[in-house]
């Protein structure tokens, strides 16, 4: 058979008629307001070179699980079918196993956190308290503060609820309260309204850094008297490589701080269990919002983590993770210093990232087609921003490739940089601004 | 129609290591799901170590390479499946090589008496040992602004710029050099964008109807790939001889270049009605939003039948 084209052969379809066009979306008109802004990045889709074996991935945020006792691990899982099935397999409450929520409460007393079970409501994984406190907190065009450069994914959540977001400047020891102040009261002034300050304090993400413990108090202090919320992070707390744990700002002030925790990092992501702590009467609202949007969070999964937590040594597992990311930062750090000497970097630590800031003139985003033809993928700076900063910078993840794949992947990103800025210099262009919004790749991009 | 005769064993390949695995992965999943639409068996293999141990053991009648981008379709990978021995759906690898190169099929189509627009292809290191301004402001001279400055391979129009200002061209440089190592520059012929697809089934090459893209800025990767920002008229909205002009356009490149059994030429149509030949794809893109199969579904094709009439005809040559 071979077709032809003409009308006897038709087999599917309309033929259009010569003036009408398509878009190919015929719900086009449907979306709402903040569904048009989305693009389809070609950012991304270089990412989607990022999880071949022959790339070294600087860019995801994926933990190493290597480590983690499988054996026990599926034996706890069969345990929660097992033993438990009929609660695990069926609905439950839309602020989380209570059994879980005390457990919660040991693992932020590390942090200095004394809460009470009923101030814990579970997420699926903080990304989801993130969604909810933003839901239930903002209108569009209401202003979010947040350090400069800020989590992607947070910023995404911002975006999608039409939130503004002003950047507030951090330096080694976080965000700077001077500048928090002044902002609040620029804000203040230009009659904005200011709904919370979102921020990292613990090895940020992208930064690297921690909010000191002497500005803690201040920045809770100024918030205090600008009426703004605080929305603290805290994903990376307990992944410090030295000394203890960080008091929280949570554990500063009870009022006043929202406090986002999960165990996607001290240990593992799959389950997507995360929770958020809150003053009763902001907790009742994120319950509704859970019953809303999912009337409750995973029974197996909660299940699941309460189980490890009952019967695994999840502080030697924390430990563990603490010693070999020290060893991934180290090779990190160790590489960009032998390979990359015209950049700058932020040391953390503790967490799973450094802010690497390029030498001047070079584009992160507009580099990134050469690093992925040379094998080597991280994340573009203007990601961390709402606004198109950062084209400048550049996060590299150490979380997820062994010490010898990262020292690897900076020597391949050293001949990307030194091409890139022979070429920067060549045709003399010095970084031009780029409003462009740069996606992050997903996390799961190893 | 395919029950007296054995279902056809395909390996479509998709993926690879080129900046364009996304939009490869899309393709291959497209065309994998409709070949199977018609009971052919399918595989659909990544680009990867495992690739020739997995063709050994499969032994498929056939590959189809769906890579977009580098060695997919620059004619490495059909070199490879050559030698394995391996029969490879389309373009040869040697004209493949010519097709891919966009500046040296610019120069044949146009021997072959096809209007493209005036260009220059200049590699990096050129512009390091003459020194970059010079020859930028040589070209602006030459060829008159706006300006189109391109890789001189790859597709998505990935580290495309139109330039229609001299301060904006060494930047466009910059990007476009991030994807390759060579630059077209050529002048920006305005008019209608096209796009047509060139086919053959066993009964000789044939044009199907032209698409009209319509942007409201550049036709970028976000113009290709999210559905609402590109309108698309099939067929293009073009007088019956001028439409009869591009088609003939499109089959006198694929004729030129050498190609076979599918193609897709992008042209642009001024106000005279003249096709201008940009460039032609051997492996062109098959997702949702793509021009092949808008303009197949347009002239009634079902896809899944077309596609394998095309396996068909390759088996039987």
């Amino acid at each position: 058979m071979t077709p032809q084209p003409g009308p006897d052969r038709v087999t599917v379809g309309q033929p259009p008629s010569a003036a009408a066009g398509t878009r190919l979306d015929p719900w086009l008109g449907s979306y709402a307001e903040r569904t048009h802004g989305m693009k389809a990045s070609e950012i991304r889709a270089l990412f989607a070179v990022a999880n071949r074996p022959e790339v070294v991935s600087l860019a995801g945020g994926m933990p190493f699980l290597d480590g983690l006792p499988l054996d026990t691990l599926s034996r706890l899982a069969a345990d929660v079918v097992a033993k438990r099935g009929l609660q695990a397999l069926q609905y439950g409450s839309g602020q989380g196993d209570e059994t879980l929520r005390e457990q919660i409460l040991d693992v932020m007393a590390l942090e200095a956190i004394s809460a009470h079970p009923d101030d814990v409501v579970v997420t699926t994984g903080s990304q989801q308290a993130l969604d909810y406190v933003t839901r239930i907190f903002c209108d569009p065009g209401d202003v979010v503060v947040a350090e400069a450069p800020s989590y992607v994914g947070a910023l995404g959540v911002f975006r999608a609820y039409q939130a503004d977001v002003v950047h507030v400047p951090i330096d080694a020891s976080g965000l700077i309260p001077e500048a928090l102040e002044q902002t609040l009261a620029r804000l203040k002034a230009d009659g904005r309204r200011v709904k919370f300050l979102y921020t990292i304090p613990n090895f940020h993400n992208p930064a690297g850094v921690s909010l000191s413990v002497e500005r803690r108090p201040r920045i809770l202090e100024i918030c205090r008297r600008y009426g703004v919320l605080v929305v603290e992070d805290n994903a990376y707390g307990l992944l410090g490589f030295d000394g203890d744990p960080t008091p929280a700002m949570r554990s500063m002030d009870d009022e006043g701080v929202l406090y986002l925790g999960t165990f996607s990092k001290t240990f593992a992501p799959g389950y997507r269990v995360g929770w958020v702590v809150a003053p009763h009467a902001v907790r009742e609202k994120l319950v509704l919002a859970s019953e809303s949007a999912i009337l409750c969070p995973s029974n197996a999964a909660q299940i699941a983590i309460s189980t490890y937590l009952a019967t695994c040594d999840w502080r030697g597992q924390i430990k563990q993770y603490r010693e070999m990311y020290r060893e991934r930062r180290d090779a990190m750090v160790g590489a960009l210093s032998e390979h990359l000497p015209d950049c700058s970097w932020t040391v953390p630590d503790g967490g799973f990232y450094t802010w690497v800031r390029l030498p001047e003139g070079l584009d992160a985003k507009e580099m990134l087609p050469r690093a992925v033809t040379a094998r080597v993928a991280y994340v573009p700076g203007t990601a961390f921003y709402f606004d198109g900063q950062g084209a400048d910078h550049m996060r590299l993840s150490f979380c997820y490739p062994t010490p010898e794949r990262i020292r690897e992947g900076v020597r391949r990103l050293a001949t990307v940089v030194s091409g890139e800025a022979e070429l920067v210099e060549l045709f003399g262009t010095a970084g031009h601004p780029d409003t462009e919004q740069v996606q992050a790749p997903s996390p799961d991009l190893a | 129609m395919t029950a007296a005769t054995p279902a056809p064993r395909v390996v479509v390949l998709a993926g690879g290591l080129s900046h364009e695995r996304d939009v490869s992965l899309r393709s291959g999943r497209r065309v994998a799901e409709a070949l199977r639409s018609t009971g052919a068996e399918v595989v659909l293999h990544d680009v990867d170590a495992d690739l020739a141990a997995s063709l050994r053991e499969l032994g498929p009648d056939l590959v189809w390479p769906l890579l977009h981008g580098a060695t997919g379709e620059d004619g490495s990978v059909r070199d490879v499946l050559s030698l394995l021995g391996i029969r490879v759906l389309g373009t040869g690898a040697r004209q493949s090589r010519i097709a891919w190169d966009k500046p040296i099929a610019k120069t044949v189509v146009a021997r072959a008496g096809l209007a493209t627009p005036e260009f220059v292809a200049l590699p990096q290191t050129l512009f390091r040992e003459l020194g970059a301004h010079r020859i930028l402001d040589a070209m602006v001279a030459h060829l008159g602004l706006p300006l189109v400055v391109k890789p001189s391979s790859g597709g998505s129009a990935l580290g495309v710029t139109l330039v229609t200002a001299p301060e904006d061209l060494p930047a466009a440089m910059v990007e476009c050099f991030a994807y390759s190592d060579v630059a077209l520059v050529e002048r920006a012929v305005t008019g209608t964008e096209v796009a047509v697809s060139v086919l053959d089934t066993g009964s000789g090459p044939f044009a199907l109807p032209a698409v009209e893209i319509v942007t409201d800025g550049p036709y970028d990767y976000d113009a290709r790939y999210n559905p609402g920002r590109t309108e698309y008229f099939v067929p293009a909205r073009l007088s019956d001889e001028v439409a009869g002009r591009v088609a003939g356009a499109a089959l006198a490149a694929h004729a030129a270049l050498g190609l076979a059994r599918l193609s897709r030429t992008d042209l642009i149509v001024d106000a005279d009605g003249t096709p201008w030949f940009l460039e032609v794809n051997v492996a062109p893109g098959m997702t949702e939003t793509s021009l092949l199969p808008q303009a197949a579904e347009a002239a009634g094709y079902d896809l899944g039948a077309l596609y394998r009439a095309l396996v068909d005809a390759e088996l039987d040559a």
